[in-house]
């Protein structure tokens, strides 16, 4: 009976994920705009333009390899396959033994790598900028991560994040300093993993600028489509992943009734709305930074984690 | 008292530090000003917080004393020093900001190997607290030596003494009569700082310390 429960639990989670990003998006933007003191899009426009693009045919450069067209669907799958392991409203679902951390960060690096291998493919040179700004960016917020996972790791005596968020959410594990500083590494990683505005600008078309939207800058159609479609969930998936560990209130417990589905899609829905109102606000009030200070940003995530992971020891008694 | 006080007291304790690397990271004098305002103000609910908690009304008081004074009095004194004295705006630091943060974390390693030994009697959570407020004493210290004018290194004295409250509201039974001397003190020191601000800025037209070398008394 749990097997078929965690199976429909699956289903419905993949399914509120694919439909729950764009509008992520879409109401993202809106919220900018509003604070801008501009209407703005409606919220299902990003669907509106899923669609339209969906509908298509990509235009392909002359020299593009298999990989280029390769490219966006691998992406895709490789993020629906993070978003089918970060717990949205129920634990316990049929992918909780593989919901590791790791496997989660690993995925999430696989899609970026294979991004900026297509960047490169075609050889124009604004792809292979784009391409070598991403790596350099996940090459710092690689380290933060892995110190994270460490932490969290530590704490709760492995890396799965199934058994963390149930660890957390019995709130045995109290406010620790650790936390804190883990959630504000976290934070700044989740800004850098995708292209938020301190870092990169999601709207930015002026070549210059551009980090994520310079390596995409050759795909068209439906190809462009699934990059917009990867990009959508992988925001939700890492705002998912912040909500999941340091905020698992209301989530359903494994094996618990449907019933209790709905309190914790209730309480999904609130920790992303919160999240994505403080994401808004954030970016409406800062600027971009330069690409060379953003190492530096990433350093700082790096110290924070670090300190997480010695705060950790101190109060495990290892000193 | 239940676990949640310990842990929550713990946690402001943590903000303040997180604080303090903030100020480290600023470059702009506005922004490190405000930044010690924020500080200021979590002391002062840490404070408030342990008032609460350790059922001691006089912690309430030093909490005030804080949120009025250094979180709220100083930090519009210290603007309007900008805007008097019309100083440069950028931060002038003699360590980058990457390296001063990296330094800023070996500082909080050390105290927290110093202080672990030699409180080892008491209480677990005590005793991170004492480390916390070490580190944030000693990142003044690092703020005083690493920036290169007057204000910034003011704010960085500032942030020490922050510090010292700290380390004072999170032992149990500290007497009422050291953190109002102590706050005295600051606001003393502020007040010699401001006539000593106005005086190096008479006689070398900048707050750059530098100038202060040339008038050690030594040979030309």
């Amino acid at each position: 009976m749990n097997a078929a429960f965690g199976f429909l639990a699956l289903i419905l989670h993949l399914g509120l994920m694919l439909a729950a990003a764009p509008i992520l998006i879409g109401a993202i933007r809106k919220l900018k705009a509003r604070l801008l003191a501009r209407t703005g899009p409606p919220i299902i426009q990003p669907w509106r333009d899923l669609a339209r693009l969906a509908q298509k045919q990509p235009v392909l450069a002359e020299n593009a390899s298999w990989l280029f067209s390769a490219a966006p669907g691998a992406a895709f799958a490789a993020t629906l396959a993070a978003a089918a392991l970060v717990p949205s409203f129920a634990l316990g679902m049929t992918t909780a033994p593989a919901s590791d951390l790791l496997v989660i960060g690993g995925l999430l690096a696989l899609a970026r790598v294979i991004l900026a291998l297509a960047g490169m493919d075609v050889g124009t040179a604004f792809g292979g900028i784009g391409s070598s700004r991403e790596m350099m960016y996940a090459s710092f917020a690689e380290p933060a991560l892995v110190l994270v996972i460490f932490t969290l790791a530590l704490l709760a005596g492995g890396t799965n994040l199934d058994a963390i968020a149930g660890l957390l959410v019995g709130g045995s594990q109290g406010l620790r300093v650790s936390l804190a500083l883990a959630l504000l590494a976290i934070l700044a990683l989740a800004l850098v993993e995708n292209g938020r505005i301190p870092i990169d600008n999601p709207a930015s078309h002026l070549e210059l600028t551009m980090v994520h939207e310079a390596m995409v800058l050759e795909y068209s159609g439906r190809h462009l489509a699934l990059i917009e479609a990867a990009a959508a969930l992988k925001l939700l998936v890492w705002l998912g992943l912040i909500a999941a560990i340091f905020a698992p209130f209301g989530i359903a417990p494994a094996g618990a009734p449907p019933v209790a589905w709905l309190i914790g899609l209730g309480a999904w829905v609130g920790k992303i709305a919160v999240l994505g109102l403080a994401l808004s606000v954030f970016e409406t009030s800062i600027a971009k930074m330069r690409v060379f200070r953003v190492p530096e940003f990433l350093g700082i995530a790096i110290l924070f984690a670090m300190l997480a992971v010695v705060f950790l020891f101190v109060s495990q008694g290892f000193a | 008292m239940g676990h949640l006080a310990y842990d929550a007291a713990h946690l402001f304790g943590g903000a303040v530090l997180a604080l303090s690397f903030v100020l480290l990271y600023q470059r702009r004098l506005t922004a490190v000003i405000n930044a010690y305002a924020l500080q200021a103000l979590v002391l002062a609910i840490a404070a408030a917080w342990q008032g609460w908690a350790q059922g001691a009304p006089h912690l309430f008081l030093t909490a005030a004393i804080t949120l009025g004074v250094k979180a709220i009095a100083i930090p519009l004194g210290m603007h309007s020093f900008v805007r008097r004295l019309g100083m440069n705006r950028a931060v002038e630091s003699a360590l980058g900001v990457f390296p001063s943060m990296a330094l800023g974390v070996g500082l909080v390693a050390l105290s927290i190997m110093v202080v672990l030994p030699v409180t080892a009697q008491s209480h677990m959570l005590t005793r991170e607290d004492l480390a916390l407020a070490l580190s944030v004493v000693l990142m003044g210290m690092l703020m005083m030596i690493s920036r290169r004018t007057a204000l910034t290194q003011v704010i960085g004295f500032m942030s020490m003494e922050n510090g010292l409250i700290l380390a004072a509201v999170s032992v149990e039974g500290m007497p009422l009569v050291v953190e109002l001397s102590v706050a005295v003190l600051v606001l003393l020191a502020f007040a010699v700082f401001g006539v000593f601000f106005f005086r190096i800025r008479d006689q070398f037209d900048s707050l750059h310390l530098d100038h202060l070398d040339r008038v050690d008394g030594g040979p030309r």
